[in-house]
């Protein structure tokens, strides 16, 4: 009997130890608590309401790039392809009088195209996604500024900007459809990465490809299953940020693809495959919006913010890098 | 009495270099059968091949006396034929449960299983313990990665899991190389329980103590064919030392005789 509970119990205790989200979350909750006693503006509300509202495209294009960090890749285009499905469905709605809702859905199409073609060339081929997505980020940028010839365009219809859009919780809390979307779509990526065969394939490609063939696992499949799932996913960030700023800009989100890397090494996720998980993510995109907005607050300027999000991403990678030393 | 598993003939080259050059095989019911051969003997190959990871460029492969065409690992896998191999194809970040059921985890049963694809992680766990329990393994726990393990006990998980799928064959690469006396007997334990389950064993190894310990028939390999099969209790040691390096040969009536001195000439 006994004995029965007590391996429950280190069953238990070792999940907790070995869930790579526990480090994160505690420097999240450090960041936090430094920020409300140093200043005054930020421990608010209507503050941490913006914080997460900050997060919200970086946060969802750092979900896709987790997939593809996971099964040992990384991905450099992610933002551009955003950027170019933001320019698609706001021009298609301005120009062609496109209803909303079919120019959303062509966007993350062409999105979801766009990481298929990616996925299909790394497997394909057998290229490093590096060297892929390298090539996908200029196409897709050269593209996104011959499609705009140097304009912006507006966001007017309001299915575009429905995520923007502000109900109070409580009568005080902001929160907008955004914020509920986003943790809906990390909710559905968590089970299927941690509940489902698809997701424990996806760990095991990274992990070891040639360990997960031997096991039977098609490895390309499910390879390309990951870049178009991450394909959908930036083009629904392209929603995500036209509900942010109503205003498809090609110059916008220059360093998205970096910042997304950030959030996702900062939540733990090994840049070397088949360790981490979104949630992880979700909390790496959470402390790089607070550590921005807390650095604002504490009146510290712009570039100096920089060198600390750069800091914690050498960092996070070094304990990354320790730990695994340690286990092998 | 027809073997399990057979082969015939097989070639495979890469480029100029021939890797299986008419190898033949036979695996009896019931049996542990080593291969042993020289480095470069070309083992290596004929396991892949008999596992479906090669696919070979001549000849034949027979399971139960019946014709089969393997295109992949899967395909052996389909006819009950599962490979441990040398480094052992585990997931090393994953848990125990997880690699013992990869690539054919288990879902719930109804609405659960079929669309929300949902596995029966619990089910799999209640298995894999049940299995290992069964072959005598000792790991606490199943949600375990497989990198905290030592050596001998991941040897064990993949050993077990081929143990537990394998309904008719399983291949094993080398089991012992990469463990020390105390694990290696262990391995070998195993191996003999497997065969008890009356599941015939094919055992790649390069170590004769161990393969004079547990083998039923030794199958020699040299420059990429068959060149003998002996009983251990017929043969010495010495001799299939002998029979591997070439410096004894086996007659067509079995019987095994001196190579003279060969100066290179006379090939």
């Amino acid at each position: 009997m006994s004995t029965i509970h007590e391996r429950g119990f280190k069953e238990r205790s070792e999940f907790i130890l070995r869930t790579p989200a526990i480090g994160p979350a505690i420097a999240l909750a450090v960041a936090v608590v430094v920020f409300s006693v140093t200043t005054d503006t930020f421990l608010n509300v209507d503050n941490l309401s913006l914080v997460v509202q900050q997060s919200l495209v970086i946060g969802t294009l750092a979900l896709g790039q987790t997939l593809v960090i996971l099964t040992g890749g990384i991905d450099l285009a992610n933002a551009a392809i955003a950027v170019f499905a933001t320019l698609l469905m706001a021009r298609l709605t301005l120009e062609s009088g496109m209803p909303g809702i079919v120019a959303l859905l062509l966007g993350i199409v062409v999105a979801a195209a766009i990481g298929a073609v990616t996925g299909g060339i790394v497997t394909g081929f057998r290229l490093p996604p590096f060297i892929v997505t390298l090539g996908m980020l200029t196409i897709v940028t050269a593209v996104s500024r011959i499609y705009a010839s140097g304009q912006s365009f507006p966001v007017t219809d309001d299915t575009l900007g429905f995520l923007g859009q502000k109900q109070y919780l409580f009568g005080q809390i902001e929160v907008t459809f955004g914020m509920v979307l986003m943790l809906v779509m990390y909710l559905g990526v968590w089970y299927a990465l941690t509940r489902t065969a698809w997701g424990k394939h996806v760990y095991a490609v990274g992990n070891d490809p040639e360990a997960a063939r031997l096991s039977g696992i098609h490895v390309r499949r499910s390879l390309l299953g990951v870049y178009l799932v991450a394909g959908v996913i930036y083009g629904i960030a392209a929603w995500q940020a036209l509900g942010r700023v109503p205003n498809a800009d090609p110059n916008a989100f220059q360093l998205g693809n970096l910042d997304s890397i950030t959030a996702v090494v900062i939540g733990g996720t090994s840049l070397f495959g088949g360790r981490g998980s979104v949630i992880g993510t979700l909390i790496g995109a959470l402390i790089v919006a607070v550590l921005r907005s807390g650095l604002t607050q504490a009146g510290i300027d712009n570039l100096y913010q920089d060198v600390a999000t750069g800091v914690l991403v050498i960092a996070a990678v070094a304990v990354d890098r320790f730990s695994r030393g340690r286990q092998r | 009495m027809t073997p399990v598993l057979a082969a015939k003939g097989l070639v495979k080259r890469y480029g100029r270099v021939t890797a299986m050059d008419g190898a033949d095989f036979d695996l009896r019911p019931g049996e542990v059968l080593a291969v042993v051969g020289d480095n470069g003997a070309g083992k290596s190959t004929l396991i892949k091949t008999l596992s479906g990871a090669v696919i070979p460029d001549e000849g034949e492969i027979h399971v139960n006396g019946e014709r089969v065409h393997f295109h992949g690992p899967l395909d052996a896998r389909r006819h009950g034929i599962e490979t441990v191999y040398q480094d052992l194809a585990l997931a090393q970040a994953q848990d125990i449960a997880t690699n013992m059921f990869l690539g054919r985890e288990k879902r719930r049963p109804g609405v659960l299983g079929a669309v929300f694809r949902l596995l029966d992680s619990k089910g799999m766990r209640a298995e894999a313990r049940s299995v290992l329990d069964d072959l005598g393994i000792n790991i606490k726990s199943m949600t375990q990665p497989v990198e905290t393990l030592s050596g001998g006990q991941r040897q064990a998980v993949a050993v077990a899991r081929a143990a537990a799928f394998g309904t008719r064959v399983v291949i094993m690469d080398e089991p012992t190389a990469a463990l020390g006396v105390a694990e290696s007997a262990k391995v070998l334990e195993l191996i003999g329980r497997i065969r008890d389950r009356g599941l015939p064993v094919v055992l790649i190894s390069h170590n004769m103590p161990h393969v004079f310990e547990i083998a039923d028939r030794v199958h020699v390999h040299r420059l990429g064919r068959r060149v003998a099969v002996v009983s251990p209790g017929t043969h010495s040691m010495n001799e299939v030392v002998g029979l591997l390096t070439g410096a004894l040969r086996m007659g067509e009536d079995g019987t095994i005789e001196e190579v003279g001195v060969t100066t290179g000439l006379n090939r």
